[in-house]
Protein backbone atom coordinates (compact mmCIF):
# COMPACT_ATOMS: atom_id res chain seq x y z
CA UNK A 1 0.00 0.00 0.00
CA UNK A 2 1.26 3.17 -1.03
CA UNK A 3 1.06 5.98 2.11
CA UNK A 4 -1.21 9.12 2.23
CA UNK A 5 0.69 12.39 1.03
CA UNK A 6 -2.54 14.69 1.62
CA UNK A 7 -5.16 13.58 4.58
CA UNK A 8 -8.46 15.39 5.07
CA UNK A 9 -10.31 15.40 8.54
CA UNK A 10 -13.93 16.81 9.15
CA UNK A 11 -12.88 20.18 6.81
CA UNK A 12 -15.76 22.14 7.10
CA UNK A 13 -15.56 25.84 5.50
CA UNK A 14 -18.41 28.80 6.04
CA UNK A 15 -18.56 32.26 4.80
CA UNK A 16 -20.96 33.49 7.44
CA UNK A 17 -24.20 31.83 7.91
CA UNK A 18 -23.57 29.94 4.58
CA UNK A 19 -21.89 26.85 4.69
CA UNK A 20 -19.69 26.08 1.89
CA UNK A 21 -18.72 22.30 2.64
CA UNK A 22 -19.13 20.18 5.96
CA UNK A 23 -17.13 17.89 7.24
CA UNK A 24 -15.08 16.47 4.18
CA UNK A 25 -12.65 13.33 4.65
CA UNK A 26 -10.52 12.67 1.86
CA UNK A 27 -7.16 10.92 1.67
CA UNK A 28 -4.42 11.21 -0.93
CA UNK A 29 -1.61 8.45 -1.56
CA UNK A 30 1.20 8.90 -3.16
CA UNK A 31 1.08 8.59 -6.70
CA UNK A 32 -2.75 8.77 -6.87
CA UNK A 33 -5.12 10.81 -8.98
CA UNK A 34 -8.37 12.27 -7.41
CA UNK A 35 -10.54 13.64 -9.64
CA UNK A 36 -13.28 15.58 -8.10
CA UNK A 37 -16.49 16.46 -9.59
CA UNK A 38 -19.58 17.69 -9.19
CA UNK A 39 -22.21 20.31 -10.17
CA UNK A 40 -20.78 24.26 -9.95
CA UNK A 41 -21.21 26.44 -6.75
CA UNK A 42 -20.57 22.72 -4.73
CA UNK A 43 -17.49 24.11 -2.84
CA UNK A 44 -15.04 21.82 -5.31
CA UNK A 45 -12.57 25.16 -5.79
CA UNK A 46 -12.88 26.34 -1.86
CA UNK A 47 -11.72 22.79 -1.06
CA UNK A 48 -8.83 22.62 -3.37
CA UNK A 49 -8.17 26.07 -1.93
CA UNK A 50 -8.28 25.07 1.75
CA UNK A 51 -5.72 22.33 0.88
CA UNK A 52 -3.30 24.50 0.49
CA UNK A 53 -4.47 26.95 2.92
CA UNK A 54 -4.78 30.01 0.35
CA UNK A 55 -8.61 30.39 2.13
CA UNK A 56 -8.89 28.99 5.77
CA UNK A 57 -11.26 25.92 7.03
CA UNK A 58 -13.47 26.82 9.71
CA UNK A 59 -13.05 23.33 11.02
CA UNK A 60 -11.39 20.30 10.98
CA UNK A 61 -8.10 18.94 9.65
CA UNK A 62 -5.19 18.67 7.30
CA UNK A 63 -1.77 16.93 7.01
CA UNK A 64 0.48 16.94 4.26
CA UNK A 65 3.13 13.84 4.81
CA UNK A 66 2.86 13.56 8.68
CA UNK A 67 2.22 17.10 9.49
CA UNK A 68 -0.51 18.91 10.66
CA UNK A 69 -0.66 21.98 8.42
CA UNK A 70 -4.18 23.30 9.90
CA UNK A 71 -2.07 23.23 13.02
CA UNK A 72 -1.38 26.75 14.96
CA UNK A 73 2.03 27.80 13.92
CA UNK A 74 2.25 26.60 10.76
CA UNK A 75 4.46 28.27 7.97
CA UNK A 76 2.07 28.37 5.48
CA UNK A 77 4.38 29.92 2.71
CA UNK A 78 5.83 26.69 3.34
CA UNK A 79 3.68 24.12 3.28
CA UNK A 80 2.54 26.39 -0.27
CA UNK A 81 5.99 25.35 -1.66
CA UNK A 82 5.18 21.73 -1.55
CA UNK A 83 1.93 22.02 -3.21
CA UNK A 84 1.27 23.23 -6.43
CA UNK A 85 -1.62 24.61 -8.03
CA UNK A 86 -3.34 25.57 -11.41
CA UNK A 87 -5.58 28.01 -12.05
CA UNK A 88 -8.72 28.31 -13.87
CA UNK A 89 -7.51 31.23 -14.61
CA UNK A 90 -4.34 30.90 -15.48
CA UNK A 91 -3.07 33.41 -13.16
CA UNK A 92 0.49 34.11 -14.92
CA UNK A 93 2.60 36.78 -13.54
CA UNK A 94 1.84 39.15 -16.68
CA UNK A 95 4.53 41.27 -16.26
CA UNK A 96 7.05 38.37 -16.51
CA UNK A 97 8.39 36.17 -19.73
CA UNK A 98 7.04 32.43 -19.40
CA UNK A 99 10.51 31.41 -17.94
CA UNK A 100 10.85 34.27 -15.95
CA UNK A 101 7.12 32.88 -14.22
CA UNK A 102 8.70 29.39 -13.70
CA UNK A 103 11.97 30.45 -12.41
CA UNK A 104 10.94 33.38 -10.17
CA UNK A 105 9.40 30.83 -7.07
CA UNK A 106 12.90 29.41 -7.42
CA UNK A 107 14.92 32.15 -6.76
CA UNK A 108 12.70 33.49 -4.13
CA UNK A 109 11.13 31.09 -2.62
CA UNK A 110 13.70 27.98 -2.73
CA UNK A 111 16.74 30.65 -3.46
CA UNK A 112 18.65 28.89 -6.10
CA UNK A 113 21.29 30.77 -7.61
CA UNK A 114 19.90 32.19 -10.90
CA UNK A 115 22.12 30.00 -13.34
CA UNK A 116 20.20 26.92 -12.07
CA UNK A 117 16.97 28.31 -11.09
CA UNK A 118 16.99 29.31 -14.78
CA UNK A 119 18.17 25.74 -16.04
CA UNK A 120 15.94 24.21 -13.94
CA UNK A 121 13.09 26.52 -15.59
CA UNK A 122 13.49 25.71 -18.74
CA UNK A 123 13.52 22.00 -17.78
CA UNK A 124 10.03 22.56 -16.93
CA UNK A 125 9.16 24.29 -20.04
CA UNK A 126 10.58 21.83 -21.80
CA UNK A 127 8.42 19.31 -19.98
CA UNK A 128 5.25 21.32 -21.16
CA UNK A 129 6.49 21.39 -24.61
CA UNK A 130 6.98 25.12 -24.11
CA UNK A 131 10.61 25.83 -24.43
CA UNK A 132 10.22 27.43 -27.86
CA UNK A 133 8.00 30.19 -26.13
CA UNK A 134 10.45 30.72 -22.99
CA UNK A 135 10.71 35.00 -23.88
CA UNK A 136 7.05 35.26 -24.58
CA UNK A 137 5.12 37.21 -22.36
CA UNK A 138 1.78 35.38 -21.00
CA UNK A 139 -0.18 38.38 -23.44
CA UNK A 140 1.56 36.89 -26.52
CA UNK A 141 0.58 32.93 -25.58
CA UNK A 142 -2.90 31.40 -26.33
CA UNK A 143 -4.67 30.08 -23.24
CA UNK A 144 -3.59 26.58 -23.83
CA UNK A 145 -0.26 27.71 -23.41
CA UNK A 146 -0.39 30.17 -20.84
CA UNK A 147 -2.05 27.19 -18.82
CA UNK A 148 0.87 24.82 -19.05
CA UNK A 149 3.09 27.96 -18.10
CA UNK A 150 0.91 27.87 -15.22
CA UNK A 151 1.48 23.86 -15.05
CA UNK A 152 5.67 24.45 -15.51
CA UNK A 153 5.23 26.86 -12.42
CA UNK A 154 4.04 24.70 -9.95
CA UNK A 155 6.12 22.01 -11.23
CA UNK A 156 9.03 23.49 -10.85
CA UNK A 157 8.94 23.81 -6.35
CA UNK A 158 9.23 20.35 -6.76
CA UNK A 159 5.45 20.05 -5.26
CA UNK A 160 4.31 16.86 -3.28
CA UNK A 161 1.03 17.20 -4.73
CA UNK A 162 -0.52 18.91 -7.75
CA UNK A 163 -4.19 20.81 -7.34
CA UNK A 164 -6.08 21.63 -10.27
CA UNK A 165 -8.38 23.93 -10.41
CA UNK A 166 -11.12 23.51 -13.48
CA UNK A 167 -7.47 23.56 -15.65
CA UNK A 168 -9.67 23.59 -19.15
CA UNK A 169 -12.80 24.88 -18.59
CA UNK A 170 -11.46 28.51 -19.36
CA UNK A 171 -10.07 27.52 -22.39
CA UNK A 172 -11.20 26.85 -26.09
CA UNK A 173 -11.96 24.18 -26.74
CA UNK A 174 -8.97 23.20 -29.30
CA UNK A 175 -6.72 24.28 -26.52
CA UNK A 176 -8.47 21.58 -24.13
CA UNK A 177 -6.30 18.28 -25.68
CA UNK A 178 -2.80 20.35 -25.00
CA UNK A 179 -3.11 20.22 -21.61
CA UNK A 180 -5.02 17.84 -20.38
CA UNK A 181 -2.10 15.96 -22.28
CA UNK A 182 0.37 17.11 -19.82
CA UNK A 183 -1.58 16.30 -16.98
CA UNK A 184 -2.21 12.97 -18.70
CA UNK A 185 1.88 12.83 -18.84
CA UNK A 186 2.09 13.77 -15.27
CA UNK A 187 -0.17 11.55 -13.84
CA UNK A 188 1.80 8.72 -14.92
CA UNK A 189 4.98 9.80 -14.03
CA UNK A 190 3.65 9.42 -10.69
CA UNK A 191 2.78 12.80 -9.97
CA UNK A 192 0.25 13.04 -7.07
CA UNK A 193 -2.83 15.45 -8.14
CA UNK A 194 -5.79 16.30 -7.04
CA UNK A 195 -7.82 17.68 -10.00
CA UNK A 196 -11.36 19.37 -10.24
CA UNK A 197 -12.44 19.16 -13.90
CA UNK A 198 -15.83 18.62 -15.98
CA UNK A 199 -13.59 16.94 -18.45
CA UNK A 200 -15.05 13.40 -17.75
CA UNK A 201 -12.48 11.26 -20.40
CA UNK A 202 -9.88 12.89 -18.22
CA UNK A 203 -11.26 11.57 -15.24
CA UNK A 204 -12.48 7.93 -16.71
CA UNK A 205 -8.99 7.16 -18.24
CA UNK A 206 -6.34 8.79 -15.45
CA UNK A 207 -8.14 9.17 -12.23
CA UNK A 208 -7.46 6.34 -10.01
CA UNK A 209 -10.57 7.44 -7.53
CA UNK A 210 -13.45 10.05 -8.53
CA UNK A 211 -15.33 11.85 -6.03
CA UNK A 212 -18.62 13.53 -6.57
CA UNK A 213 -19.08 16.20 -4.28
CA UNK A 214 -22.61 17.87 -4.16
CA UNK A 215 -24.06 20.89 -2.12
CA UNK A 216 -20.82 20.76 0.14
CA UNK A 217 -20.65 17.40 0.90
CA UNK A 218 -19.08 14.18 -0.89
CA UNK A 219 -22.04 12.09 -1.95
CA UNK A 220 -20.29 9.25 -3.32
CA UNK A 221 -16.58 7.95 -4.25
CA UNK A 222 -14.70 5.32 -5.50
CA UNK A 223 -12.83 3.91 -9.01
CA UNK A 224 -13.97 5.32 -12.22
CA UNK A 225 -15.40 1.74 -13.32
CA UNK A 226 -17.21 1.81 -10.03
CA UNK A 227 -18.70 5.20 -10.35
CA UNK A 228 -19.73 5.15 -13.96
CA UNK A 229 -21.44 1.92 -14.45
CA UNK A 230 -22.11 0.60 -10.42
CA UNK A 231 -22.69 4.36 -8.71
CA UNK A 232 -24.79 3.38 -4.92
CA UNK A 233 -26.95 6.65 -5.80
CA UNK A 234 -29.11 7.75 -8.22
CA UNK A 235 -27.76 11.27 -8.20
CA UNK A 236 -25.02 10.05 -8.55
CA UNK A 237 -25.50 8.02 -11.81
CA UNK A 238 -27.97 10.95 -13.05
CA UNK A 239 -25.42 13.83 -12.90
CA UNK A 240 -22.93 11.93 -14.48
CA UNK A 241 -24.95 10.73 -17.29
CA UNK A 242 -25.72 14.21 -17.96
CA UNK A 243 -22.13 15.80 -18.07
CA UNK A 244 -20.80 12.67 -20.31
CA UNK A 245 -23.58 13.97 -21.85
CA UNK A 246 -22.68 17.35 -22.57
CA UNK A 247 -18.84 17.03 -23.15
CA UNK A 248 -18.87 13.30 -24.64
CA UNK A 249 -18.86 14.71 -28.08
CA UNK A 250 -16.21 16.64 -27.63
CA UNK A 251 -13.89 14.45 -26.48
CA UNK A 252 -14.31 11.76 -28.65
CA UNK A 253 -12.57 14.22 -30.94
CA UNK A 254 -9.77 15.26 -28.90
CA UNK B 1 9.62 90.83 -27.94
CA UNK B 2 10.18 92.79 -24.75
CA UNK B 3 9.94 89.02 -22.84
CA UNK B 4 12.62 88.13 -25.08
CA UNK B 5 15.21 90.52 -24.28
CA UNK B 6 14.13 90.40 -20.69
CA UNK B 7 14.66 86.55 -21.02
CA UNK B 8 18.44 86.90 -22.51
CA UNK B 9 19.06 90.02 -19.71
CA UNK B 10 18.37 87.38 -17.37
CA UNK B 11 18.96 84.24 -18.69
CA UNK B 12 21.46 83.15 -15.94
CA UNK B 13 19.39 84.42 -12.74
CA UNK B 14 16.08 82.11 -14.45
CA UNK B 15 18.84 79.44 -14.87
CA UNK B 16 19.31 79.09 -11.53
CA UNK B 17 15.67 79.96 -10.53
CA UNK B 18 15.03 77.13 -12.67
CA UNK B 19 17.16 74.66 -11.31
CA UNK B 20 15.84 75.34 -8.13
CA UNK B 21 12.24 74.37 -9.49
CA UNK B 22 13.34 71.22 -10.56
CA UNK B 23 14.86 70.62 -7.69
CA UNK B 24 12.09 71.51 -5.86
CA UNK B 25 10.33 69.16 -8.14
CA UNK B 26 12.56 65.69 -8.03
CA UNK B 27 12.90 65.93 -3.90
CA UNK B 28 9.17 66.75 -3.65
CA UNK B 29 8.35 63.97 -6.33
CA UNK B 30 10.63 61.15 -4.78
CA UNK B 31 9.86 61.84 -1.25
CA UNK B 32 5.53 61.83 -2.11
CA UNK B 33 6.08 58.82 -3.81
CA UNK B 34 8.23 56.77 -1.25
CA UNK B 35 5.78 58.16 1.32
CA UNK B 36 2.45 57.88 -1.10
CA UNK B 37 3.25 54.08 -1.91
CA UNK B 38 3.56 53.36 1.60
CA UNK B 39 0.30 55.39 2.59
CA UNK B 40 -1.38 53.07 -0.71
CA UNK B 41 -0.12 49.83 0.67
CA UNK B 42 -1.36 50.91 4.34
CA UNK B 43 -4.91 51.61 2.71
CA UNK B 44 -4.85 48.27 0.75
CA UNK B 45 -3.35 45.68 2.94
CA UNK B 46 -3.14 46.86 6.69
CA UNK B 47 -5.85 46.26 9.11
CA UNK B 48 -8.81 48.53 8.70
CA UNK B 49 -7.30 50.84 12.38
CA UNK B 50 -4.15 51.71 10.56
CA UNK B 51 -5.45 51.83 7.11
CA UNK B 52 -8.09 54.61 8.50
CA UNK B 53 -4.89 56.85 9.65
CA UNK B 54 -4.07 56.80 5.89
CA UNK B 55 -6.76 57.65 4.65
CA UNK B 56 -7.07 60.63 6.83
CA UNK B 57 -3.69 61.57 5.88
CA UNK B 58 -5.06 61.54 2.00
CA UNK B 59 -8.20 63.88 2.80
CA UNK B 60 -6.17 65.99 4.72
CA UNK B 61 -3.82 66.87 2.70
CA UNK B 62 -5.54 66.75 -0.77
CA UNK B 63 -8.61 68.86 1.32
CA UNK B 64 -6.53 71.65 2.06
CA UNK B 65 -4.25 74.52 0.12
CA UNK B 66 -0.39 73.30 -0.37
CA UNK B 67 0.24 76.95 0.80
CA UNK B 68 -1.66 76.24 3.99
CA UNK B 69 0.39 73.31 4.83
CA UNK B 70 3.42 75.12 3.64
CA UNK B 71 3.16 78.03 6.00
CA UNK B 72 2.09 75.91 8.86
CA UNK B 73 5.64 73.94 8.15
CA UNK B 74 7.49 76.95 7.66
CA UNK B 75 5.93 79.47 9.94
CA UNK B 76 3.87 76.93 12.47
CA UNK B 77 6.55 74.34 13.31
CA UNK B 78 8.98 76.71 15.03
CA UNK B 79 6.74 77.31 18.08
CA UNK B 80 6.48 73.96 18.51
CA UNK B 81 10.40 74.08 19.02
CA UNK B 82 11.15 72.61 15.50
CA UNK B 83 12.92 75.63 13.10
CA UNK B 84 13.42 74.38 9.26
CA UNK B 85 14.93 76.44 6.77
CA UNK B 86 13.30 77.66 3.91
CA UNK B 87 14.47 74.82 1.17
CA UNK B 88 14.06 72.04 4.09
CA UNK B 89 10.16 73.38 4.20
CA UNK B 90 9.39 73.40 1.14
CA UNK B 91 10.68 70.24 0.22
CA UNK B 92 8.95 68.80 2.67
CA UNK B 93 5.45 70.44 2.05
CA UNK B 94 5.88 69.56 -2.00
CA UNK B 95 6.69 65.74 -0.41
CA UNK B 96 3.82 65.58 2.24
CA UNK B 97 1.16 67.53 -0.05
CA UNK B 98 2.27 64.90 -3.12
CA UNK B 99 2.04 62.22 -1.04
CA UNK B 100 -1.40 62.50 -0.77
CA UNK B 101 -1.96 62.33 -5.01
CA UNK B 102 0.32 59.90 -5.51
CA UNK B 103 -0.92 57.55 -3.20
CA UNK B 104 -4.54 57.69 -4.43
CA UNK B 105 -3.05 56.88 -7.86
CA UNK B 106 -1.32 54.21 -6.76
CA UNK B 107 -4.11 52.69 -4.81
CA UNK B 108 -6.11 52.31 -7.84
CA UNK B 109 -3.75 50.85 -9.50
CA UNK B 110 -3.01 47.99 -7.22
CA UNK B 111 -6.23 47.36 -6.74
CA UNK B 112 -7.29 47.02 -10.52
CA UNK B 113 -3.86 44.23 -10.45
CA UNK B 114 -6.57 42.45 -7.62
CA UNK B 115 -6.37 39.50 -5.48
CA UNK B 116 -6.07 36.81 -7.82
CA UNK B 117 -2.84 37.90 -8.66
CA UNK B 118 -1.81 37.60 -4.85
CA UNK B 119 -3.51 33.99 -4.55
CA UNK B 120 -1.44 33.07 -7.74
CA UNK B 121 1.99 34.37 -5.95
CA UNK B 122 0.87 32.84 -2.45
CA UNK B 123 0.34 29.57 -4.38
CA UNK B 124 4.00 28.93 -4.94
CA UNK B 125 5.28 29.80 -1.54
CA UNK B 126 5.70 33.75 -1.35
CA UNK B 127 5.36 35.33 1.73
CA UNK B 128 2.56 38.45 1.30
CA UNK B 129 5.44 40.88 1.00
CA UNK B 130 7.27 39.03 -1.57
CA UNK B 131 3.70 39.11 -3.33
CA UNK B 132 3.11 42.68 -3.25
CA UNK B 133 6.99 43.71 -3.72
CA UNK B 134 7.74 41.17 -7.07
CA UNK B 135 4.12 40.39 -8.65
CA UNK B 136 1.41 43.17 -7.49
CA UNK B 137 3.39 46.35 -7.46
CA UNK B 138 5.94 45.81 -11.14
CA UNK B 139 2.53 45.52 -12.43
CA UNK B 140 0.74 48.17 -11.17
CA UNK B 141 3.71 50.80 -11.38
CA UNK B 142 3.32 50.15 -14.89
CA UNK B 143 -0.53 50.39 -15.05
CA UNK B 144 -0.47 53.39 -12.91
CA UNK B 145 2.31 55.10 -15.06
CA UNK B 146 0.03 56.96 -17.78
CA UNK B 147 -2.38 58.32 -14.78
CA UNK B 148 0.21 59.08 -12.70
CA UNK B 149 2.26 61.10 -15.06
CA UNK B 150 0.28 64.37 -14.38
CA UNK B 151 1.86 64.27 -11.14
CA UNK B 152 5.11 65.08 -11.35
CA UNK B 153 3.61 68.06 -14.53
CA UNK B 154 1.45 69.37 -11.86
CA UNK B 155 4.03 69.19 -9.22
CA UNK B 156 6.61 71.18 -11.14
CA UNK B 157 4.08 73.76 -11.28
CA UNK B 158 2.84 73.67 -8.10
CA UNK B 159 6.43 74.62 -6.99
CA UNK B 160 5.62 78.50 -7.70
CA UNK B 161 4.10 78.84 -4.19
CA UNK B 162 7.43 78.80 -2.15
CA UNK B 163 8.52 81.88 -3.33
CA UNK B 164 5.89 83.07 -0.54
CA UNK B 165 8.37 81.98 2.43
CA UNK B 166 11.89 83.19 -0.21
CA UNK B 167 13.21 79.98 -1.86
CA UNK B 168 14.87 81.06 -4.41
CA UNK B 169 13.04 79.21 -7.49
CA UNK B 170 12.08 80.57 -10.89
CA UNK B 171 9.19 82.37 -9.47
CA UNK B 172 11.36 84.15 -7.43
CA UNK B 173 13.35 85.12 -10.28
CA UNK B 174 10.24 86.39 -11.83
CA UNK B 175 9.22 88.51 -8.96
CA UNK B 176 12.52 90.02 -8.74
CA UNK B 177 12.62 90.37 -12.65
CA UNK B 178 9.48 92.47 -12.54
CA UNK B 179 10.67 94.63 -9.50
CA UNK B 180 13.92 95.86 -11.35
CA UNK B 181 12.72 96.40 -14.67
CA UNK B 182 9.16 97.68 -13.49
CA UNK B 183 8.20 95.11 -16.86
CA UNK B 184 5.98 92.75 -15.35
CA UNK B 185 4.22 91.72 -17.98
CA UNK B 186 7.65 90.81 -20.13
CA UNK B 187 8.96 89.18 -17.04
CA UNK B 188 5.96 86.70 -16.23
CA UNK B 189 5.96 85.67 -19.68
CA UNK B 190 9.71 85.10 -19.86
CA UNK B 191 9.56 83.06 -16.99
CA UNK B 192 6.20 80.99 -18.08
CA UNK B 193 8.21 80.06 -21.27
CA UNK B 194 10.60 78.29 -19.35
CA UNK B 195 7.84 76.69 -17.06
CA UNK B 196 6.67 75.71 -20.61
CA UNK B 197 9.79 74.38 -21.99
CA UNK B 198 10.20 72.29 -18.33
CA UNK B 199 6.71 70.50 -18.99
CA UNK B 200 7.50 69.66 -22.59
CA UNK B 201 10.90 68.21 -21.74
CA UNK B 202 9.23 66.34 -18.53
CA UNK B 203 6.19 65.08 -20.60
CA UNK B 204 8.81 63.80 -23.77
CA UNK B 205 10.55 61.86 -20.49
CA UNK B 206 7.32 60.20 -18.86
CA UNK B 207 6.47 59.15 -22.52
CA UNK B 208 9.55 57.84 -22.75
CA UNK B 209 9.18 56.17 -19.13
CA UNK B 210 5.83 54.47 -20.76
CA UNK B 211 6.96 53.28 -23.58
CA UNK B 212 10.41 51.36 -21.95
CA UNK B 213 8.56 49.66 -19.46
CA UNK B 214 6.06 48.43 -21.59
CA UNK B 215 5.20 44.84 -21.84
CA UNK B 216 3.43 43.30 -24.79
CA UNK B 217 0.26 42.10 -24.29
CA UNK B 218 0.07 43.34 -20.56
CA UNK B 219 -2.48 45.94 -21.22
CA UNK B 220 -5.06 43.70 -22.51
CA UNK B 221 -4.43 41.31 -20.02
CA UNK B 222 -5.04 43.67 -17.68
CA UNK B 223 -8.90 44.63 -19.68
CA UNK B 224 -9.35 40.95 -19.62
CA UNK B 225 -8.96 39.99 -16.10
Amino acid sequence: MSKPILTVKQLTKRYGSNTIFENIDLSVNEGDTIVIIGPSGTGKSTLLRCLNLLTKPDGGQIWLDQQEITAKGTDEDRVRQHIGMVFQNFLLFNHLTALENVKLGLVRVKHMPEKAAEQKAMEELTRVGLADRAGHYPGQLSGGQQQRVGIARALAMDPRVMLFDEPTSALDPELIGEVLEVMRKLALDGMTMVVVTHEMGFAREVADRIVFMERGKIVEEGSPDALFYHPKYERTREFLWKITELYGKKEAQS
Amino acid sequence: MEWLHLLQRFLSDFLRGAGVTLELTAVGLALGFALGLFLALVKIYAPRWLSRFATAYIEIFRGTPLLVQLFLIYYGLPSLGITLSQTLSAYLALGLNSAAYQAEYLRGAIQAIGPSQMMAGRSIGLSRWQTIRHIILPQALRLALPSWSNEPISLLKTTAVVFLIAVQDLMAKAKRAATVTYNPIASYLAVAVVYLLMVFVLNLLLKWLERKSKIPGFEIDVKRV
